[in-house]
């Protein structure tokens, strides 16, 4: 999958003879970096957690945030290099007020997340322009209910049920699939996606983390809005239970 | 027009005038503040939307801070002043109450830009009919129910001198936690004075008016016959 593309690779309005425009890999690259992000649908809501790597000890917890609200019916959790998301969801931001100020309604999940994927591609057109090095989870709940859409450097976006992004992707996504998202409730999504993240954070390679969450669901009256207070500390006891029972076996 | 009370809430009074349609909301909530506006309803409805934005913003920061009544106080100063300056003014004059870390806040700002906080404000012929008595009927430790029945005073006096007022009215309650406005209801008027009883007595050949309704029915004046006789009826109004 990772191969060099010598002479094909410096500018991204070049092609390789395979095909591929590597700029874009290269971003793509950016994002597995950076900690993971998990997204998930559940039956009456979306629940996204992000894991924060703690970068020195002298930060204030709480700071860094990674997942933002982008009006009051949805939010996305970004990975990847934070400054380019915050440019991101600033555009989000002004098509989402955009919209509503002409068409009178929430913008809908899905012309949100084809107006951020655009915006994204856009950035991959143009010599003078680099790809943005982050991925988006974004959530939100609107007449059609609750939907979650991935939004890729390359400016690909896909709806899904769970979606991953960042280091422990590949696991996260294994994870999720083990889970009956159609049943469960947004309560239950949260633990288990505390769960998950702890579950494949690498205590080896990176040492701290924080846990932000964020739900939209029938519960928050369709408003994106942190998970409380008490639902986090009982998931995040519940998912470093879980993980001390697998250190057991 | 406004009040502001002992116990950390401010509430207020607003004409509704059913007119056009049910009845026309000149007060609304607008985050945990409330704004009443007089004056013309289209760049109420302008102003509305900025402040949804400047909420809408103010919240999607989620860090803790939020706006309060004094911050956005200003704000609509800004936009008021800046529009008059261009020559193109917002015909408002707005009335916002608050309350934030135990302040209470209760400030107006008219369509030039004039603006300031007081414990009692008022719009229009308010400022010159109801302020006088405030001013002297207002004090620092006013309850919610003897400010509702100061207001309910002040909104009589308007009801009565204001040829274009109606009795409907609505109370917002602005405490700490947030608005309640509550439904639009109509206040008792009296208007069975002897002088509104023959009102076309020194005019021969004007309409004649016979008042009905309210707690007594009058009998129709004998002067002259009846079919030109119009008849205001303040029965059903009174009740709604």
């Amino acid at each position: 999958m990772s191969s060099i593309g010598t002479g094909y690779d410096l500018s991204v309005t070049t092609f390789s003879p395979d095909g591929r425009v590597f700029q874009i890999e290269y971003a793509a690259k950016a994002v597995d970096n950076s900690g993971t992000v998990v997204g998930i649908k559940c039956k009456n809501g979306i629940v996204m957690g992000v894991e924060k790597l703690i970068a020195s000890k002298m930060m204030l917890p709480g700071s860094n945030r990674r997942i933002h609200s982008v009006h009051r019916h949805s939010g996305m959790a970004v990975a990847g290099l934070a400054a380019d998301g915050r440019q991101i969801v600033a555009r989000a931001k002004a098509e989402a007020t955009n919209y509503e100020s002409v068409y009178g309604e929430p913008i809908p999940v899905k012309e949100l997340a084809e107006r951020v994927a655009s915006y994204v591609h856009l950035c991959t057109l143009y010599w003078w322009l680099r790809p943005f090095g982050c991925g988006i989870i974004l959530g939100g709940y609107d007449r059609e209910g609750p939907q979650l859409y991935m939004v890729e450097p390359s400016g690909i976006s896909y709806r899904y049920f769970g979606a991953a992004i960042g280091k422990g992707k590949q696991a996260a996504k294994t994870e999720i699939e083990k889970l009956k998202l159609s049943e469960m409730t947004c309560r239950e999504g949260i633990i288990e996606i505390a769960k998950i993240i702890y579950k494949v954070h690498d205590e080896a390679k990176d040492k701290a983390f924080e846990l932000e969450m964020s739900w939209i669901c029938d519960e928050s009256n369709r408003k994106h809005e942190k998970v409380p207070e008490e639902l986090l500390e009982e998931a995040k006891a519940a998912a470093k239970a879980a993980l001390e029972e697998m250190d057991a076996d | 027009m406004s009040v502001s009370l002992s116990d950390a809430s401010i509430y207020r009074f607003l004409w509704v005038y059913p007119a056009l349609q049910e009845s026309v909301e000149r007060m609304k909530p607008v985050g945990k503040h409330s704004l009443g506006a007089s004056g013309e309803i289209s760049d109420f409805q302008e102003i509305l939307r900025y402040l949804d934005e400047l909420i809408l913003y103010d919240n999607m920061w989620d860090d803790g801070n939020s706006l309060g009544p004094k911050e956005v106080h200003n704000y609509l100063t800004r936009v008021m002043y800046n529009r008059r300056n261009k020559f193109n003014p917002l015909w408002n004059s707005l009335v916002l109450g608050g309350v934030k870390n135990g302040q209470k806040y209760l400030g107006m700002v008219s369509m030039i830009g004039v603006h300031f906080e007081d414990n009692h404000v008022a719009t229009g012929f308010g400022n010159h009919l109801a302020r006088p008595i405030l001013r002297d009927e207002w004090h620092e430790n006013l309850s919610f129910e003897d400010g509702v029945k100061l207001l309910e005073k002040c909104m009589r006096v308007l009801l009565y001198r204001d040829r274009s007022a109606v009795n409907k009215l609505q109370i917002a309650k602005i405490t700490e936690e947030g608005v309640t406005i509550s439904q639009p209801y109509a206040l008792k008027t009296f208007w069975n004075f002897a002088a509104f009883q023959n009102p076309t007595v020194g005019a021969e050949g004007s309409w004649k008016v016979t008042i009905t309704g309210d707690s007594l029915s009058l009998p129709p004046s004998p002067t002259m016959g009846d079919s030109s006789s119009t008849v205001i009826d303040y029965g059903n109004r009174l009740d709604i």
